[in-house]
């Protein structure tokens, strides 16, 4: 199994599928997260295997100006 | 995936520009389109001062150190807004804008709202009964109004924040879906100087916001990642992620949407239908009907010239 982890939640997905279709299946969009694997981005093609840790960094800030 | 300039392991991929780029190229790439950007949009030149608002988040400091990098002599300006939320929120981005600063030998001015004006931003925004009980509005007022001040009193050219793109189409669908004309005709890159107000420029107007994120991951810069405990569930915020919802399904959406509408407030085609009421029809001065040109009219034209024709004959 693989991990993803975005802020306080986890998400668990089958190895072999691209990290694209994983943040699918967690209804994740995609456009808003950067993945990390082992402290390196990985891309959304990237193909994760078994005992993967995804750590997914939010991207999107608010406030006011 | 490869990088587009060398073939090695991509770490970047930027779908609206059809281009993947590895971590050295991409921390090229970043510096040299921010540097484009400031003299497309003639932004200021190396020989002026700028503020740079710093606020302990990503966008900011990423600003800085291309400015810092590109070699323009900016200085930061850190506003301490009073704001805890339980996670000692403006406390720790205040050490993170100060660390940046001391790692690169870099001059942060830090001004405290609380010791300036009596009271932290909260507290301001609950006597002043401003903002449905948040304190969004009297933070933004706030942040704007001093930042002003500031680049002005100490005599800085230009003040620059951290706006990326993603924040400039947030703010242009919310006020599209408003049709909130006022608004509309002043976004863009460059706020220029007028009586009182300091010349404001955003030159990551152009980069998304992910493009951001990933600069600060690349370069290892330690930036405030929790969000403001007040910025939850806010307007622009919504706005981002619907906006994300499109850019998946329609890689460019958000660039073309903000580039379409920086080209038409160009070209004068916002609000077209004043613009002809009011600065481009003349009346005709010898039918006195409205026409678009000087002079007469296409009809008195049209049968002016056909009584001469028939004259002729």
């Amino acid at each position: 199994m693989v991990k993803l982890i975005l802020r306080d939640k986890e998400y668990e997905v089958k190895a072999g599928m691209t990290l694209l279709s994983a943040l699918k299946k967690c209804n994740i969009v995609p456009e808003s997260v950067i993945a990390t694997r082992d402290g390196e981005m990985i891309l959304e093609d990237e193909i994760l295997r078994d005992g993967d840790v995804i750590k997914l960094v939010a991207v999107i800030s608010g406030g006011t100006w | 995936m490869k990088c587009k300039k060398c073939g090695e392991k991509a770490s970047v991929n930027m779908r609206q520009h059809k281009l993947a780029l590895c971590k050295e190229h991409y921390l090229e790439w970043v510096p040299e389109q921010t540097e484009r950007f400031i003299k497309k949009y003639e932004m200021f030149t190396h020989d002026e001062k700028v503020l740079v608002a710093v606020s302990g988040g990503k966008d900011s400091l990423a600003l800085w150190d291309i400015l810092h990098r590109l070699g323009y002599q900016a200085d930061g300006l850190y506003l301490g807004l009073g704001i805890d939320g339980g996670i000692g929120y403006s406390h720790e981005s205040q050490r993170l804008a100060q660390k940046f600063a001391d790692e690169r030998g870099l001059k942060l001015h830090v001004v405290d709202i609380e010791k300036e004006y009596g009271q932290p931003i909260p507290v301001l925004s609950e006597i002043s009964h401003r903002g449905h009980g948040k304190p969004c509005a009297v933070c933004g007022l706030v942040k704007r109004h001093e930042m002003n001040r500031i680049a002005r009193d100490l005599g800085y050219a230009v003040l620059a924040t951290g706006h990326n793109l993603d924040d400039e189409a947030a703010v242009l669908f919310g006020n599209t879906l408003n049709w909130s004309s006022e608004y509309l005709l002043r976004q863009g890159p460059v706020l220029p100087s007028s009586d009182g107000l300091a010349r404001k420029v955003k030159p990551l107007c152009r980069f998304y916001e992910r493009e951001m994120t990933a600069y600060c991951l690349l370069r290892g810069i330690e930036y405030i990642y929790e969000e403001c405990p007040f910025a939850e569930g806010s307007t622009s915020i919504y706005y981002k992620e619907l906006l994300n919802q499109l850019e998946t399904a329609r890689p460019g959406a958000k660039l073309t949407f903000y580039l379409k509408f920086l080209e038409a407030r160009k070209r004068g085609d916002l609000f077209i239908e004043q613009n002809v009421g009011q600065a481009h029809l003349h009346p005709c001065p010898k039918c006195g009907q409205p026409t678009s040109a000087p002079g007469l009219c296409s009809f008195c034209r049209m049968i002016e010239k056909t009584q001469q024709l028939t004259l002729s004959e």
